[in-house]
């Protein structure tokens, strides 16, 4: 009996932080989002500076999405199926952009790019704006995002070992067949996942971007930072509205995340080699 | 024995091929993307003499950003352990209806683009939200306050601490705790001299990964804290008005003591996670 009502005491404990910190922000977006009704929600998001947005993130994260995947794809084959001096340390850099503040990544870029950095006098010469344009963007996304796909594949084709691309190379096919044929087939969940995790956050990025951005409206406002324009200008509902296309994604993702990762685990992916 | 693993080795080192290809595409984009503009930081700053950057990052109002970050990400950090290590022994120990929603939900700060989280937080604990207007009545104020930063802070930590115990729980072998049980401890004994032991270095990681991550957020932050100087601003917030202001030096001055920092943090995690791994091998 005791024992009952402290399980249901932990779970009801648990069931209300998840309530309170997580929930609720959630159903705050949807309910000022739709509080002034439909009209105003639909007006807030077909908005001509919203749709550019909405626009501007789909084609940043798209691009950042091939460059992680392919990045993700090569760091992990010399990683996971050679052995070399300085592996570890390999790793290490790798993993930096993680532990960075997004403000910093969006920082580095305007050393490097903006007016007072090394590589502006060679882009004023070939006439290229990379900050407070859409390059730096994309650049600032692809640096946060960097480990996302390396990380998840790693581990992964670590603990898979090496002997089936072994056999291949034997039998005589080549380094993009063995991977085509016999990796990808072994790793594709994983990859997946990777590249799950590697969207959420392509799409939500806002301080990195913030930074680089220099927020022309209808040029380089990302959907995030045109998020924050509507909420500095007291236009909550707006704000929520568009928030609840991002709102929407997440969800979606969420999702499939817990789809992608059960699968995983299933096909004995890294978890269960971890344990 | 020694022998045929030693062939082995170099067997896979010929036998792959790609080598070449993959490692020099890999350390090509790691250089242009994250190395060359990091090391930029440094290249910056050259032209800066000591003096000039330790006055810029020990100046009072930047000192004060120090002191609201650390200590906001430190209450979040230990608040979050709590409820890490409660969610995660609901989770892994308990079956109840909306188990498995309630385990997605816990991803949901990973998935939600900052900037809604921080929008969304603001207006909850505003004098008008829901939970805000609750407080307010008795004279707390949760928006831009410090009480508001830690609850940003709360809100972006909790799934490191809870997926850093989830897995440590769900492989730890009842019989311990059974054997225990049998010797007559009670269950909250039973917590704190059996599980609680294995479970603390999960929580120390999670804890680090927390507050680094707590100390390096904007999206979720910057709209709850109100950025007022000395009282809640944040370091990362600081970078970003120096830059808005062109004073480039200063921002990045402030930004490698941050980066130093979160080395030190890294590198710190890195050996707990070490220690980890070989307590549970051996």
């Amino acid at each position: 009996m005791k024992q009952k009502i402290v399980k249901w005491a932990l779970i009801g404990l648990g069931a209300l932080f998840v309530l309170i910190m997580l929930i609720l922000p959630l159903a705050t977006v949807l309910v000022y989002a739709l509080r002034q009704g439909w009209e105003t929600f639909s007006e807030a998001i077909l908005d001509e500076y919203a749709i550019k947005a909405l626009n501007l993130t789909l084609f940043t994260t798209v691009i950042t999405v091939i460059v992680n995947t392919v990045f993700g794809i090569f760091a992990a084959w010399s990683i996971a199926k050679f052995r070399f001096r300085g592996k570890q340390i390999l790793t290490t850099l790798i993993d930096i952009p993680f532990s960075i503040s997004p403000i910093i990544a969006g920082l580095v870029f305007i050393l490097v790019f903006g007016r007072i950095g090394w590589a502006y006098p060679l882009l004023e010469l070939w006439n290229i704006k990379v900050v407070f344009a859409v390059p730096g963007i994309v650049l600032a996304t692809i640096f946060v995002t960097f480990p996302f796909v390396s990380r998840e594949l790693i581990p992964l084709m670590q603990a898979q070992g090496s002997d089936e691309e072994e056999a291949a190379a034997l039998m005589g096919a080549g380094g993009f067949r063995i991977f085509r044929k016999v990796t990808l087939p072994n790793i594709k969940w994983g990859l997946l996942y990777g590249i799950i995790l590697c969207t959420a956050r392509s799409l939500g990025e806002f301080g990195a971007v913030s930074v680089v951005s220099g927020h022309l409206r209808g040029k380089t406002d990302t959907l995030p930072l045109h998020v924050e324009i509507l909420f500095n200008e007291f236009k909550l509902t707006s704000a929520f509205a568009v928030s609840s296309i991002l709102v929407l994604i997440a969800i979606i993702i969420l999702i499939l995340r817990n789809i992608v990762e059960y699968r995983v685990k299933k096909r004995g992916g890294v978890n269960d080699y971890v344990r | 024995m020694n022998r045929t693993m030693k062939l082995n080795r170099k067997k896979s080192r010929n036998v792959i091929p790609g080598f070449g290809l993959s490692m020099g595409v890999t350390v090509t984009m790691l250089s242009l993307i994250v190395l060359i503009p990091l090391f930029s930081v440094l290249l910056t700053l050259t032209n800066t003499t000591f003096q000039e950057f330790w006055s810029v990052v020990t100046d009072s109002q930047t000192v004060a950003t120090y002191k609201v970050s650390l200590t906001c990400a430190a209450i979040a950090a230990v608040v979050n352990v709590f409820f890490g290590i409660l969610l995660a022994w609901v989770l892994t120990r308990y079956e109840f209806p909306l188990r498995r929603m309630l385990d997605g939900l816990i991803e949901l700060p990973f998935a939600l683009p900052t900037a809604v989280a921080g929008i969304a937080l603001t207006t909850l604990y505003s004098d008008q939200g829901w939970i805000g207007a609750l407080f307010s009545k008795i004279g707390v104020k949760i928006s831009y306050t410090k009480i508001g930063i830690v609850i940003a802070m709360i809100f972006i930590g909790i799934p490191f601490v809870v997926r850093s115990i989830q897995p440590v729980l769900e492989k730890l072998d009842p019989q311990y705790e059974e054997a225990a049980m049998a010797l007559g401890a009670s269950r909250s004994r039973i917590f704190f001299k059996v599980v609680f032991p294995e479970i603390l270095p999960a929580a120390l990681t999670g804890f680090g990964l927390a507050f680094a991550r707590s100390i390096g957020e904007y999206g979720s932050v910057v709209f709850i804290a109100g950025n007022i100087p000395y009282k809640t601003q944040i370091t990362p917030l600081i970078i970003m008005s120096k830059l808005e202001q062109f004073n480039y030096t200063a921002a990045t001055s402030i930004a490698l003591v941050m980066v130093v920092f979160a080395f030190i943090l890294l590198f710190g995690i890195n050996i707990l996670q070490a220690w980890i791994n070989k307590m549970a091998r051996g």
